[in-house]
């Protein structure tokens, strides 16, 4: 059994009447693969949210290896190592892609970003290429975002994030937007890239294929709640949640 | 996006760029000479508007910098005697510097209209409070003395181009600085920010540092214009702080867009020009020209004249 990397602890948070987080408790083993399931309003971008630093919990801890991060803002939960992705991909309209994967890794870096250095420095460029490589993107590197295609816009959106040394990543439906024959494709970049750099993958996820492919366990969301924590199987064929997630009751 | 036309090497574009300048200024009538003296010093405020632009933010009061480096420099001039423009701009430096490293901090938590409206306020608060202070000569403002070059105190034509030098070498030097940050890990941080701050925020940096330290940098631009114009006219008065001048250093801007330092000071030029002789033929109907002028050039090159001056690298249609 590996070391717990990210712990939550009850946390709550409601949004005036709606509940979106009802004592949310997970301990993520360090290099675990889990996913997030629930239909919609569920709390499952709220979870990332809480744990990025970008909803503060009303009430609850959230502990990355330890270190308390609960009052953390995105930025310093970034520079501790939790990524994550946006379920609209977050990108830099007006500037290319190879440039949006610039910006990423200058300020990824180990030391801070300089006001010298130049950001297209032929290394810099070779490491941003590189990275697109790795999701198969590149011929796309002088598109500025409007001319993407949904799938290349998640993967980017995916690839920006993982720059540094990721630690967790949170992928918010990674594949929506994509058409059903590209999903599995996609899947299967971004699984390879995040395996080359370890990290512990949760992502949030509508197609339970993917799910029953892809991860070791599964968080069910009902109304803010976890109503199941386990290995997909057993999960999927909960009656519970058949019957308020998935709506297939065999 | 775009990459500049000139050298890639910044120190050799440099030195290029102050040969052709220096070239001009000694072919230049003395009329032309003030003119390119003052469009330059103004162009340096300009610049600073540019640096905020990027960031996606518009200063509309850019005339607080510009006052406040013309009035350090006037004063210190007055009351100790100092005349040297380097030691002048020296102090515009240091008392822009200190008045932004004051205000950036607190201003780079506001965007848009917000961010506008209140560099309008902090510049017209300079101006209402110089405009009641007789020490300081109220509305007259104060003369300032010619100025002085290391210990050499050129008359007629000779200080006029001595000034001139001096301008060139300064936006010159200056602009290669702001060319170095454009170009930077920061510099492409900054037009990031004005896309998506968010998405900054959680790469891990600190939107808010960088748009204090692009305003540090827009006012201490700011600050040595107004030495320089101040030196130049000879006179120093609050309507270096007031909203139309703050205007003028925002039409330049987005007359001369964000992509080419060069255009800035060209733009500048193009503003000096076009106000000198509007208001020889034109002088009750000035202004009205210029919106005119702005107005064709913003539907023409919506991007700035620098989009002239800068190669776009289009990317290649779908096959
Ligand atoms: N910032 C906010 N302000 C107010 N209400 C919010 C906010 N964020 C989320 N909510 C509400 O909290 C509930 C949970 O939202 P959340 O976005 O976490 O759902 P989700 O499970 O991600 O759903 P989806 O599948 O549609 O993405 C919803 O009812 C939503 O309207
Ligand atoms: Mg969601």
């Amino acid at each position: 059994m590996s070391a717990t990397i990210l712990t939550t602890e009850n946390l709550n948070k409601s949004f005036g009447a709606v509940t979106a987080a009802r004592e949310v408790s997970v301990a993520v083993p360090d290099g675990a693969v889990w996913s997030m399931i629930g239909s919609n309003g569920a709390g499952k971008t709220t979870f990332v949210n809480m744990v990025t630093g970008y909803i503060k919990p009303d009430t609850g801890r959230i502990l990355f290896n330890g270190t308390d991060i609960t009052k953390m803002s995105p930025r310093q939960i970034t520079r501790l190592g939790i990524r994550r992705s946006f379920q609209i991909p977050q990108l830099c309209a007006e500037l290319t892609m190879l440039e949006n994967m610039l910006v990423s890794l200058s300020i990824n870096r180990k030391h801070k970003p300089s006001y010298k250095r130049s950001a297209r420095r032929p290394s810099q460029v070779d490491e941003a290429m590189d990275t697109l490589k790795r999701f198969r993107i590149e011929n796309y590197h002088d598109r500025l975002m409007s001319e993407l295609p949904a799938g290349v816009r998640k993967l980017l959106d995916i690839a920006m994030a993982i720059s540094g040394t990721p630690r967790v990543m949170l992928l918010d439906e990674p594949t929506s937007g994509v058409a059903a024959e590209e999903k599995f494709p996609l899947m299967d970049l971004v699984m390879e890239a995040l395996s080359k750099s370890n990290v512990t993958v949760m992502f949030v996820e509508h197609d339970m294929d993917i799910i029953t492919r892809y991860s070791e366990r599964v968080l069910a969301f009902y109304d803010g709640e976890i109503i199941a924590n386990d290995a997909p199987d057993q999960v999927l064929s909960d009656k519970i949640v058949q019957q308020y997630i998935t709506g297939t009751t065999k | 996006m775009t990459e500049f036309i000139f050298p890639r090497s910044i120190p050799l574009a440099c030195a290029l760029a102050l040969a052709v300048l220096v070239v001009v200024g000694l072919i230049l009538p003395d009329w032309a000479m003030f003119l390119a003296t003052m469009a330059f010093s103004k162009g340096m405020v300009a610049l600073g508007v540019v640096c905020l632009m990027r960031s996606g933010l518009v200063s509309f009061g850019q005339g607080l910098y510009y006052c406040i480096g013309a009035y350090a420099s006037g004063l210190m001039a007055t009351w100790i005697g100092i005349s040297d423009i380097f030691l002048m701009s020296l102090l515009g430096i240091i008392a822009s510097g200190i008045v932004a490293v004051i205000f950036g901090p607190l201003l780079a938590t506001y965007r848009g209209i917000f961010f506008a409206m209140l560099t309008l306020s902090l510049s017209m608060i300079l101006y209402g409070t110089l405009s009641k202070m007789s020490v300081l000569g109220g509305t007259d403002g104060l003369n300032v003395s010619a100025p002085t070059f290391l210990g050499y105190h050129p008359e007629g034509r000779a200080l006029g181009l001595s000034l001139y030098m001096f301008t060139c070498a300064v936006i010159v030097v200056y602009g290669g600085l702001v060319r170095t940050l454009f170009d930077s890990e920061r510099g492409l941080i900054s037009l990031a920010i004005r896309d998506n701050e968010l998405r900054v925020e959680y790469l891990g940096t600190s939107v808010r540092t960088e748009i204090a330290v692009t305003y540090i940098v827009a006012a201490i631009a700011g600050g040595i214009g107004g030495v320089i114009s101040g030196a130049a006219i000879g006179h120093v008065d609050p309507e270096y702080a007031y909203w139309t001048t703050s205007g003028e250093f925002v039409f330049v801007a987005i007359l001369s867009g964000y992509f080419s330092i060069p255009a800035v000071f060209l733009g500048s030029v193009v503003l000096e020009i076009v106000r000198s002789f509007s208001n020889l033929y034109f002088p009750n109907t000035w202004q009205m020209s210029l919106g005119i002028f702005l107005l064709i050039v913003i539907l023409l090159f919506p991007k700035g004249l620098g989009s002239l001056l800068s190669r776009s690298k289009k990317p290649e249609k779908k096959q």
